[in-house]
């Protein structure tokens, strides 16, 4: 893997490997001395462009875990306020020497650009791109550590090698601006499970009808089905530019998981929020707090989930594009070549 | 030139039995013994000796597995290598005697590796290494303490060690060698 900008273009036993590096990670949590030494010598810029805590701290963690360097870069406060353009910023960086440029920016395919470009590139080694956030667009680790928190409270410790082939997900809220959303949408029909949107009609993209997913308008019709797992995704009041439903508490009615709502979930459904988390409007506390919710083994599982991509990211030899992953030492080679 | 096989299926079981009785003569008694296998192969060759030391013995066994790929010096040098699971026996390793388990040992960088990832993990008494086969070649001080079998190779020599869990058949062959 030399960039991670998409889940779309992430292929079924790609993203497994990835889940299944991160259990690894995961493991190595629990151990005397978190600290990994793979990725030792390497350099990380965090490069937000937007506000961010839990995904910036995320990745921040996963690679000090690592035992890169980190460089944190946020656009308060920086030259790009004084009008520095996203490709001298980039050549900055390159200029001091980033292996992986973890880039939020508001506009979507902002990741893109750096990756095909190689702004970010140094020394004719290319920096690996991750997409943090960009735009509407895509959250590709966010969907990666959902997938893996599925994974983990379905399948428990036999979580290894498997994907999410029949698990229903509903997801509810803001889908025109979530890059969540998306991310998850393709990543989890990727996965084989089956995905249904609720929304009002306001917060529904053009050309949903497309996308490897059922719509509703309904969300007490999405629960009659019994959904294994329901998302709730946060309403971005920084978004709400234009009268998209009426006002809070109609939202919170229609479209609020409340606590009426939550008991009639199955008793071994799961509630997952991204976070931030609006209590009493999209997600109830009775609901955030309650033994179904996920919210905070998504935030520790997020750690893991990055340091895989980092990992499957930056080690290995990075001149040879496209590099695949190999499973330990070769079938036909044992211990000849270690 | 054609692989040679320098070792047949009888040949490892008797060199992984002469190893489980040298292991038990090593420890004393109250010693709490793991064999920590490290993958593939290793893991396989450590179930092995594990359940002849118990056949043999009553001394308690703990098994594990010990991935180290996340601490290998060569993971720029090689293409993206994906870790494989640490199982560590419930008791951890402080103070207990840790037997290493690999199927070739060649450069000696595995088990510097593995050394390094026991250091994340615990303190034990003791380590000792176990080895299938020894083919030279050493590139750090690292020594075994058991080894099934000698096997001066030259480095353009490949090895080959097939076991019955992983690949079907069981050998241990060598192949190439003409410069």
């Amino acid at each position: 893997m030399r960039h991670l900008l998409s889940t779309r273009d992430l292929g079924r036993d790609e993203a497994i490997a990835i889940l299944d590096v991160a259990e690894d990670m995961a493991d190595a949590a629990d151990r005397e001395v978190r600290k990994l030494p793979a990725l030792r010598g390497k350099t990380v810029v965090n490069l937000f462009f937007e506000d961010s805590t839990r995904t910036r701290i995320s990745f921040e963690a996963a690679a000090k875990r690592l035992s890169a360097d980190v460089i944190n870069f946020s656009a308060k406060g920086s030259s790009v306020s004084k009008g520095e353009s996203l490709k001298d910023t980039a050549q900055t960086l390159a200029a001091i020497g980033a292996d992986a440029v973890v880039i939020r920016h508001g506009a979507s395919g902002a990741p893109l650009v750096l990756a095909e470009n190689g702004w970010a590139d140094s020394n004719g080694i290319s920096a690996a791109i991750i997409n943090a956030g960009d735009g509407t667009h895509e959250h590709p680790t966010q969907a990666l550590l959902d997938a893996f928190t599925m994974r983990r409270r379905l399948h428990g410790r036999g979580s290894r090698g498997r994907a999410l082939d029949g698990v229903s997900v509903t997801i509810v809220g803001d889908i025109l601006h979530s890059r969540v959303a998306r991310s998850n949408v393709w990543l989890l029909s990727t996965l084989g499970a089956e995905v249904t949107l609720v929304a009002p009609a306001t917060l529904l993209p053009v050309g949903v009808r497309d996308w490897p997913a059922d719509v509703t308008y309904d969300l007490d019709e999405a629960l009659d089905a019994i959904p294994d797992v329901v998302m709730m995704l946060r309403i971005q009041s920084e978004r709400m530019h234009a009268a998209y439903f009426p006002n809070a508490r109609e939202y919170s009615r229609q479209w609020g998981l409340g606590d009426d709502r939550l008991s009639r979930l199955a008793t071994d459904s799961i509630v997952m929020h991204p976070g931030p988390m609006n209590r009493g409007l999209e997600i109830s506390s009775g609901a955030a707090d309650s033994p179904r919710s996920t919210v905070l083994e998504q935030v520790a599982n997020g750690v893991s989930v990055r340091m895989a991509v980092l990992y499957l990211a930056l080690s290995g030899q990075r001149d040879v594009a496209e590099s695949s992953i190999t499973h330990g030492p070769s079938v036909t080679n044992a211990g000849s070549n270690r | 030139m054609p692989a040679r096989i320098v070792l047949q299926q009888a040949d490892i079981t008797r060199a992984l039995t002469r190893i489980s009785h040298e292991i038990l003569e090593s420890v004393r008694e109250g010693d709490r013994l793991v064999i920590l296998g490290i993958p593939t192969r290793g893991t396989v060759l450590a179930d092995r000796i594990a359940a002849t030391i118990r056949s043999v013995s009553d001394h308690p066994v703990d098994l594990g597995t010990l991935d180290v790929t996340m601490y290998r010096d060569d993971l720029d040098r090689n293409p993206t290598r994906a870790p494989s699971p640490t199982q560590m026996p419930s008791g951890g390793i402080d103070g207990a005697v840790v037997v290493l388990v690999d199927d070739v040992l060649y450069s000696g960088r595995t088990i510097r590796a593995a050394l390094d990832a026991l250091q994340a993990i615990g303190r034990p008494r003791s380590v000792r290494l176990a080895a299938l086969v020894d083919r030279g070649h050493r590139e750090l001080p690292i020594r075994p303490d058991f080894v099934g079998k000698n096997l001066p190779s030259s480095r353009t020599e490949r090895i080959n060690v097939h076991l019955a869990e992983i690949d079907g058949d069981e050998f241990v062959s060598i192949d190439g060698g003409t410069e």
